[in-house]
């Protein structure tokens, strides 16, 4: 089997840096993109020197949705095509804050969706042509019920899954696989903020079950496992009763 | 296809770090988990350009690694504890001269998983490879092969320091000499190590070939150690320190040489995931003098012959205990402590002598009970540990005041034979021991940042 492709967009997040690793020891071929270049230099630099590899990367202003065109053929153009697109990057909202300032919410839902959105056209756009390859996006478990606590990114991320749900659908008959990440909670640094459970996992084991599901072309994958159960019975939460959680 | 939109208007600037839930502390222990101090969290997940103000960590930073340190040392009581574990990327690695370049949050695990293949080992390692390389360098560790190699930090080239201040600095031998000497074994307090250079060692198999000798007591541990230093690169003695009398010192010394691929050793292979783990605290009556002895006897005997030669990997020779993650635990609720003390050569087998006597009369030593002898490499570091002589190291389960009464009687055998206790170890040693053992303090002092503070420090140094 020939050597993936692989474009990762977003590459500085914990989980980006733990998928890369996996794949770098598969010694495939990387494309790293981020907003900030002297971190994402420190996420190459690492790859390079743990696994004997060489990885493009390239910076990105995701404010610029203009750009991103460009940037996937760049990434495209470097590694001679493209197999795997994973999109990992985000912004956890503080909610209280988006709730008094609508320009936040704004941000939220470009950080989260919109970005999302048009990468995914572009690639499915890709894809679609040469009749195979995987988009992997990181979505999220809040994106199953409104929480009161957390329902800006939460809104976000239940749009973005529909839209992948979509995207799936359309693209089936050409043989891309879209795959739908959903992560409970991650220590990572997005959530470093927030007092730690027994409930959050580490990037990596969320990096590993990721590339499990790419391998294994799945639609969606809860991330760890457990949180498919926990999501159901959230689900089957009546509203009259969910209004009143506290969760 | 052409999409556009208006640049939505925000620029938050991320300094790599946050304050775990802000204002509230959490409960860290360190190794020996006999303290249950209060903090504030810091998590790193990049090398930071600027540390958080320590007014919001309730008054001071002290960097955390791992927590392998036994006592307070790499503790902060209701301070805040910069956590560096996700500062392990690697920035560099040569893999023809072995110059490592990585940041300070790495482990030696992870290390050893990517150099081993390569023919690469550390140069220095201790009992454990669940230390980070800004530990290693702030304690200046030193391994069974110290009277070869020095300490740890006599194998780092260059590193670097990021002070509360913001300024940066690069420390070698050459640049910053002074920070350089400080930092090493500065236990944390000269400011964040962020980035390290490690000179590596080449092996050809990863396999060691040991040699155990049985030790019948005290005497015979001088005379097998004077003929091992030249010719093993490694050598440590495990001793049974509840055998009285005439078996005083009665023990197995161990040495061993990394294996050169035509004496049939193992193929270059990592190994040592744990296998077990010790899942919960055990109860307090688990370990006691009469399960220790039957545990110290058994060890004994096992060792038939007078000396028996065996491949070993790596693992198993370096770090035996960590095939039992959280091994800590077997010492119940209230922890244990752990007495690493040196001594000066010169009259320090007496002192050695009348050590195992007191604790043998104690009745409250544990197993592993470790000694080696310090070569004469000097350390770099103003404050580090190792001098020439003997050191021997024992951990005692916490049975309250009656350990720490025997402590103070150990202390003052150590003190007058001119020795002193390893910080990274202690949990109780006195102001005026440690000032009086370690008279650098006052010079070393100097360098301590001035928003970071430690336990420890505020222990010893009367603060």
């Amino acid at each position: 089997m020939a050597k993936n492709r692989v474009l990762i967009i977003g590459a500085t997040s914990a989980i980006a840096q733990a998928v890369a690793r996996i794949y770098a020891e598969r010694q495939a071929s990387l494309y790293l993109l981020a907003r900030n270049g002297d971190r994402l230099q420190r996420v190459r630099q690492d790859l390079e020197a743990r696994f004997r590899v060489s990885v493009n990367q390239a910076t990105l202003d995701f404010g610029n949705l203009s750009a991103f065109a460009k940037s996937i053929t760049n990434a495209v153009n470097t590694m001679g095509g493209l197999d795997i697109a994973i999109l990992a990057h985000g912004s956890l909202p503080d909610q209280q804050a988006a709730t008094a300032d609508p320009d936040l919410v704004t941000r939220a839902l470009h950080d989260n969706f919109t970005t999302h959105a048009h990468f995914t056209l572009y690639l499915a756009h890709y894809f679609r042509k040469q009749k195979r390859g995987t988009i992997a996006v990181i979505s999220s478990v809040s994106g199953e019920r409104g929480r009161k606590k957390n329902y800006v990114y939460g809104t976000a991320k239940a749009a973005m899954t529909t839209w992948l749900e979509g995207l799936r659908a359309e693209l089936r008959s050409s043989g891309v696989h879209v795959l739908t990440i959903k992560p409970g909670f991650v220590d990572t640094p997005m959530t470093a903020h927030l007092p730690k459970g027994p409930l959050f996992a580490s990037p990596e084991t969320v990096a590993r079950g990721i590339v499990r599901a790419i391998d294994k072309k799945r639609d969606t994958v809860y991330l760890p496992w457990f949180w498919r159960p926990i999501m159901a019975v959230i689900r089957a939460i009546p509203e009259p009763i969910f209004k009143r959680l506290n969760i | 296809m052409e999409l556009s939109a208006r640049r939505p208007r925000y620029h938050r600037h991320n300094p790599g770090w946050s304050i775990v839930n802000p204002g509230k502390s959490i409960a860290v222990r360190s190794w020996g988990r006999h303290f249950k101090y209060w903090h504030y969290l810091v998590p790193l997940a990049w090398p930071p350009d600027h540390l958080p103000s320590a007014q919001d960590t309730g008054g001071s930073l002290l960097p955390f690694g791992l927590g392998a340190s036994y006592g307070d040392s790499c503790l902060n009581e209701n301070g805040g504890l910069l956590l560096t574990r996700k500062l392990n990327r690697l920035i560099s690695f040569d893999r023809d001269s072995g110059l490592l370049r990585c940041e300070a949050g790495i482990t030696f695990e992870e290390i050893l998983k990517i150099i081993v293949p390569e023919g690469w080992f550390l140069p220095v390692v201790p009992g454990t490879k669940l230390v980070t390389v800004g530990g290693a360098i702030a304690n200046d560790i030193h391994g069974k092969n110290h009277h070869r190699t020095g300490n740890f930090g006599n194998h780092v080239p260059a590193f670097g320091l990021l002070r509360s201040d913001g300024s940066k600095l690069i420390c070698s031998q050459d640049s910053n000499s002074d920070w350089f000497q400080a930092s090493i074994g500065g236990l944390g307090l000269t400011g964040l190590i962020t980035w390290a250079e490690i000179q590596l060692i080449p092996i050809e198999t990863s396999s060691i070939e040991v040699e155990t000798v049985k030790l019948a007591n005290l005497d015979e541990f001088f005379t097998v150690s004077a003929e091992s230093d030249q010719r093993f690169d490694y050598t440590v003695t495990w001793l049974d320190c509840l055998a009285k009398g005439p078996y005083r010192g009665r023990g197995v010394f161990i040495r061993g040489n990394h294996v050169g691929k035509t004496d049939g050793g193992e193929v270059l292979r990592v190994h040592g995931e744990p296998r077990l783990m010790a899942p919960f605290n055990a109860p307090d009556f688990l370990l006691n003098p009469l399960s220790i002895r039957m545990f110290n006897t058994a060890y004994y005997a096992n060792q038939r012959k007078k000396s028996t030669t065996s491949l070993q990997p790596y693992a198993s020779f370096f770090f035996p205990l960590d095939s039992v993650r959280n091994w800590n635990r077997i010492y119940g609720r209230r922890g244990f402590f752990q007495y690493q003390f040196v001594v000066p050569f010169h009259g320090g087998k007496e002192a050695v002598a009348r050590i195992l006597d007191l604790i043998a009369e104690s009745r409250q030593g544990s197993f592993l009970a470790v000694m080696k002898t310090f070569g004469e490499i000097p350390s770099r570091g103003i404050l580090s540990f190792p001098q020439p002589g003997i050191t021997l190291a024992l951990d005692f389960p916490n049975r309250g005041t009656k350990t720490l009464r025997l402590f103070n009687q150990l202390d003052r055998i150590v003190c007058e034979a001119g020795g002193r206790l390893y910080p990274a170890k202690d949990s109780r040693m006195s102001g005026s021991f440690f000032r009086q053992s370690f008279p650098e303090w006052e010079s070393f002092s100097k360098f301590i940042d001035p928003a970071f503070s430690s336990s420890f420090w505020r222990r010893v140094s009367g603060e």
